[in-house]
């Protein structure tokens, strides 16, 4: 019977319907599911299998940003619930920007959605954001790990720089860095001392989970 | 229609192993495809080196000049590069490319004018790319105003309106045409000029969209490009392109592409 439901949670999110995922979500609870069951058991599993057949390239990037759209609207619906049951959908902080000198901001913004659709509170610093600035939202915030961006060859140094400010500023052992981008690669990640390297979206959500073992790691895929 | 063959470009991987590795010959290929599926420029890129941009990219001028006669589009970001190897050109080069951020403007505009080359320019601030067709058109007239206010003819200028995945943002595509539009129609003598491997991004069977979207672009007005001339379905789609908007007297340029063997 919940089962049942459960898949077609799991359908409307890998087809991106938001309205089917809100009405599914209601009708869960009506019958009586936790909030936390449904997104376990019913969301999460549609936003993992979204992302992981575009890690292939089964899957294309409209469909993933649609499913994320809609995963966030069924969140938005169970949120009430989930923080009255005491079981909060906060997978961790999450700070996030381009690198000084890249105004280049897709890449950021889906690696931001995915994030959010799977129980991140993200704070977005913008493109184009200097080393001050990253080291002052570190110091004040309480941010599990800092993701930068960087789309061109010409701006990798610039993540360097910044990983350098950051351990200027005492503040390295405060928080996990990750890169991402399309010229960054695993090697070029290890060089310049961060914690993770993601080359698309999806295994950046990974990576972030991994990197901080608050939750169950999505890598236990359903 | 000015082609710019795209080809040697090192952010893509054979070219950065040919560069890194001396293969002379490679590049010389490049070059040699490029001209004879009718370019008429070859860009040359070696900007992913970083610190030895300018070192690699003088090797490339050379060994491309050793075997073809075309002018180059040389494409880097850093004026100070751009002045250590444009000596080095034989015919008057495109330079790839000034924004209107005020350290690429002044320090690129100078070579525009003593080299009589052309130049692109990126619809771009120093920390703001033109998202609307709107942020377009108003970023290509300030670019325009700067550019002619120096003294260098306005049809020296390429405005590269930019082009985003339209994976991404399912209106991307359409502000860069209507953009386009806009551009040749208020700027009299302007020319436009666009890459377009990125409108596809993360979508299935690219060289469609790219070629589609090319037409839909020429069909604007828009009349440059930086593509690889030796895609044959791609210049067909060109060609094609160009004929059905009466730019092709007689449809010369389509028969004489097709007996060349050019057309797919």
């Amino acid at each position: 019977m919940s089962k049942e439901l459960f898949e077609k949670l799991t359908r409307a999110i890998i087809e991106g319907k938001d309205k089917d995922a809100i009405s599914f979500c209601r009708e869960a609870v009506e019958k009586g599911l936790t909030a936390k069951s449904v997104l376990e058991d019913g969301l999460m599993p549609g936003i993992r299998k979204v992302g992981e057949l575009f890690s292939i390239g089964e899957s294309y990037l409209p469909e993933l940003l649609i499913s994320g759209k809609a995963m966030q609207a069924a969140v938005a619906e169970l949120e009430p619930l989930l923080n009255a049951g005491g079981g909060k959908f906060h997978a961790g902080k999450y700070l996030i920007g381009t690198v000084s000198g890249d105004i280049h901001d897709i890449g950021k913004n889906i690696v931001t959605m995915m994030l959010k659709g799977n129980g991140w509170e993200v704070t977005d610093l913008g493109v184009d954001v200097p080393s001050e600035k990253i080291c002052a939202a570190i110091a004040e915030g309480d941010y599990d790990i800092f993701g930068m961006s960087a789309l061109l060859t010409v701006t990798m140094p610039a993540a360097d720089e910044a990983v350098k400010a950051i351990t200027k500023a005492g503040l390295r052992d405060k928080i996990k860095i990750m890169v991402g981008g399309a010229p960054v690669t695993q090697e070029f990640a290890d060089r310049i001392g961060v914690d993770g390297y993601a080359k698309d979206a999806f295994e950046a959500v990974n990576k972030a989970f991994s990197l901080t073992e608050k939750t169950r790691q999505p890598e236990e895929r359903a | 229609m000015i082609i710019i063959g795209e080809k040697i470009n090192s952010s893509r991987r054979q070219i950065a192993e040919a560069i890194a590795s001396g293969n002379r010959e490679y590049i010389q290929n490049e070059a040699i495809v490029q001209s004879d599926a009718g370019a008429d420029y070859i860009d040359v890129n070696a900007a992913a080196f970083m610190e030895k941009e300018a070192e690699y990219l003088r090797w490339i001028i050379e060994a491309v000049q050793e075997v073809i006669e075309l002018p180059l589009c040389i494409d880097s970001p850093d004026p100070k590069v751009i002045g250590k190897v444009i000596s080095l050109v034989k015919k008057p080069p495109m330079i790839n490319s000034i924004t209107l951020e005020s350290s690429r403007l002044d320090g690129i505009l100078p070579f525009v004018l003593d080299y009589r080359a052309t130049v692109i320019g990126l619809c771009q601030t120093g920390n703001r790319m033109g998202k609307s067709a709107a942020e377009k058109v108003e970023i290509a007239g300030r670019l325009i105003e700067k550019v002619t206010s120096t003294g260098i003819g306005i049809n020296t200028l390429f405005i590269d309106p930019l082009v985003f995945p339209v994976g991404a943002d399912s209106n991307s595509a359409c502000a860069t045409l209507d953009a386009i539009e806009e551009i040749m129609k208020h700027y009299q003598g302007v020319h436009t000029v666009c890459g377009l491997t990125n409108v596809s991004h993360g979508l299935p069977n690219r060289k469609l969209v790219n070629r589609t979207f090319l037409a839909e672009a020429v069909a604007r007005g828009l009349d440059a490009a930086i593509l690889d001339p030796s895609d044959k379905q791609l210049l067909g789609t060109l060609r094609a392109a160009l004929m059905l908007m009466g730019k092709d007297e007689y449809c010369m340029g389509y028969i004489k592409a097709f007996r060349k063997g050019l057309l797919a």
